[in-house]
């Protein structure tokens, strides 16, 4: 009996070697696995910031998921669109849990993606020789920011009518060509039917595209130049005597176990929202998009999703309307410049000079608080505090070459700490 | 035409922008709470049957369907035809109402809003208190008014109930301040007692508040176990990474 499962498991076994060697003669499979799993060395020291970037991969492929799935029922036209969520929600089998996937995926990723960029801010994940990383990087935050825009319009929920008619008129505050251009987009006077059927296209197909393609080409960028980690130190250069590095351990078993716990810590939160507050209190499903659009009226108060309102509390802030969009346009490209605009050679904080700490503590206060004052009308005291928290989100950006050059930094070790 | 409503739609959009000023939020009056609990059937079915006798002409649930709500507040197909289908649609079909809304429009000057989402949009609280707000108001076309949505358009639907009342104003010192509503006075006493017109408004806002998200209890059941699922499989990653990490210094 044992003789005889051993013969079969063996002869499985030299089956499947026998595939791969035939797929590697024509696919570098083994040699693919090999540099980006199995002997692409980590180091050993990561925390838990670490993680985020492992999130956002697997928020992606949940909203792929989902996202396909909810296609099936969903229809991309103003007559039938709301009708079609609520379809979904009612009458579809389980419907009403891809959706709700979809819809607190959203939040989600937009929590991971910041969380995610906070950690290069702290470890210096932009620096030398990480620059391309970054800039694909912010690639992709600007490509998740047009997706999520765009799929905000597609519940055709009022709060989805009037959130995309504010954005897209912001293009109107481009001289002599904005007009015309914020009508291109929307393909109509007002948005309509036609914005509707163009921003389905531009959420199902176009950006998901790109999206799911610069995700790939940041993973092969990081791999070709390494990860860094929490002590800012270039693993690579002490290596033993097997040219493996010291501090590094392989990606597969080792990171990916780790990665699975905290995937599960992360799906255990995300299924708290989806099972037990999918609409979050109304900041991840907003309760005047429970009413169907009508151009006719505007919701009582119109803000965009949370994700968005450190950027809009920015625009708020200035009362020029042109003035006001460029500076929310160039609030969100300034961070694609840190590393030009950070002239520390020390990479991570924790030998950094508390100047750079206090910096970066203003500067997380003052996104959390743009984010807050977005939230609010801008009566009484909230318009002065956009403009307050406006300056010092620019002055960390702006002064950033004046405060890191002079640095007092403290002595960077060799080898990773634990 | 269509550049004028474009025009209108973009100003709207900026002044809306750049001032956004909480419409109303001087007067916001305080909402009771509702206090209704979804998992009480017995006031679902009461609310059910109050919304197809004294909502469902007027207002539809167009995304509500009967079976599935037959299904949900544990009634049979027979009860369901008995008791809530009045009309001659099927237990497959969704709850539409035959008036068109032209009709609608031309007799209310508004076209009674679907009522399947309205929970979601506006809260509980808000329709708990709505119904329980209609007050006597001669300047007003249907005869009543409403302190939860001024000016509202609906008639008081529910009066034999609830009975007919007449606001009662204290007129302070000032001029020019507005007066304050300090209560209400019978005019006519309902069917019902004071408590007893609650339950039935509170019947009601828990069926709304049911129909705007049916399958709010399967959820949450459902969710214990995925996350029970979750903290078991949890429990054997850790252990896998312990062991995997084991021999690294």
């Amino acid at each position: 009996m044992a003789t005889r499962d051993r013969d079969v498991f063996d002869s499985l076994g030299n089956g499947l070697s026998a595939l791969g060697g035939w797929i590697d003669q024509r696919f570098p499979m083994t040699k693919l696995v090999k540099e980006h799993a199995t002997e692409y060395y980590a180091a050993k020291n990561f925390n838990v910031w670490y993680g985020f970037g492992v999130l956002a991969l697997v928020v992606l492929v949940i909203q792929l998921l989902t996202g396909i799935w909810l296609t099936m029922n969903y229809k991309p036209s103003a007559e039938g669109a709301f009708a079609s969520v609520e379809y979904i929600m009612r009458d579809v089998d389980w419907g009403w849990l891809i959706r709700y996937m979809h819809s607190t995926g959203a939040s989600a990723f937009f929590i991971v993606v910041y969380l995610h960029m906070f950690r290069g801010l702290m470890y210096g994940s932009y620096k030398k020789p990480r620059e391309l990383v970054w800039l694909i990087g912010m690639g992709i935050y600007l490509l998740l920011m047009a997706e999520a825009f765009f799929g905000y319009l597609l519940p055709w929920g009022n709060m989805s009518y009037w959130g995309a008619q504010v954005i897209v008129s912001l293009f109107g505050a481009i001289p002599v060509v904005g007009e015309g251009l914020a009508e291109w987009i929307r393909g109509d006077y007002y948005i309509s039917d036609i914005t509707l059927n163009r921003f389905f296209a531009f959420h199902v197909i176009a950006v998901p595209l790109m999206l799911v393609l610069l995700v790939v080409v940041h993973i092969m960028a990081l791999h070709e130049v390494g990860s860094l980690n929490p002590d800012g130190i270039e693993i690579k250069e002490q290596k033993g005597p097997d040219g493996k590095p010291l501090d590094g351990v392989p990606f597969h078993p080792y990171h990916t176990a780790k990665d699975l716990v905290i995937i599960i810590v992360f799906l255990i939160a995300f299924a708290g929202v989806v099972f037990f507050a999918p609409e979050m209190g109304g900041y991840f499903l907003e309760h005047a998009n429970f009413e169907p659009a009508d151009p006719l009226q505007t919701p009582e108060h119109i803000a965009p999703v949370w994700y968005f309102t450190p950027f809009y509390a920015i625009l708020r802030a200035v009362p020029d309307k042109l003035l006001g969009v460029t500076l929310m346009g160039l609030a969100v490209l300034l961070p694609a410049l840190l590393p030009w605009l950070d002239r520390c050679r020390v990479k991570s904080i924790r030998y950094r000079s508390w100047v750079y700490k206090v910096a970066l503590g203003v500067f997380a206060a003052s996104f959390l608080a743009l984010g807050y004052v977005g939230l609010q009308p801008a009566t009484g005291i909230y318009p002065m505090l956009s403009r307050v928290f406006t300056v010092l989100y620019f002055a960390f950006f702006l002064l950033m070459p004046f405060y890191t050059r002079y640095e007092k930094t403290k002595p960077v070790p060799t080898r990773v700490t634990q | 035409m269509r550049r004028k409503v474009a025009a209108a739609a973009a100003a709207a959009a900026f002044a809306a922008l750049t001032t956004l000023v909480a419409f109303g939020a001087g007067e916001e009056i305080e909402l009771a709470p509702a206090n209704t609990n979804i998992k009480n059937t017995a006031s679902l079915q009461r609310g059910a049957k109050y919304f197809v006798n004294y909502c469902l002409g007027c207002h539809s649930a167009q995304y509500v369907r009967y079976n599935k709500l037959a299904e949900g507040l544990l009634l049979t197909e027979d009860q369901l035809i008995d008791s809530l289908i009045f009309s001659d649609q099927q237990p497959f079909d969704t709850m539409t109402n035959a008036m068109r809304n032209e009709d609608a429009e031309r007799w209310f000057g508004i076209d009674p809003p679907d009522l399947s989402l309205i929970a979601r949009a506006r809260g509980v609280d808000y329709i708990y208190n709505f119904l329980r707000g209609f007050y006597v108001d001669e300047s007003s076309a249907t005869g009543a008014n409403n302190i939860v949505l001024p000016n509202t358009a609906m008639p008081h639907v529910l009066w034999e109930l609830q009975g007919l009342r007449r606001p009662i104003y204290e007129h302070s010192e000032g001029e020019a301040a507005a007066p304050v509503l300090t209560g209400f006075e019978v005019v006519r006493p309902g069917l019902l007692s004071e408590a007893e017109y609650d339950q039935v408004a509170r019947d009601i806002s828990n069926f709304l508040d049911y129909i705007g998200e049916p399958m709010q209890l399967e959820r949450r059941s459902l969710g214990i176990k995925v996350i029970g699922f979750l903290l078991v499989f949890l429990l054997i990653a850790w252990m896998l990474k312990k062991e995997i990490w084991k021999d690294v210094a």
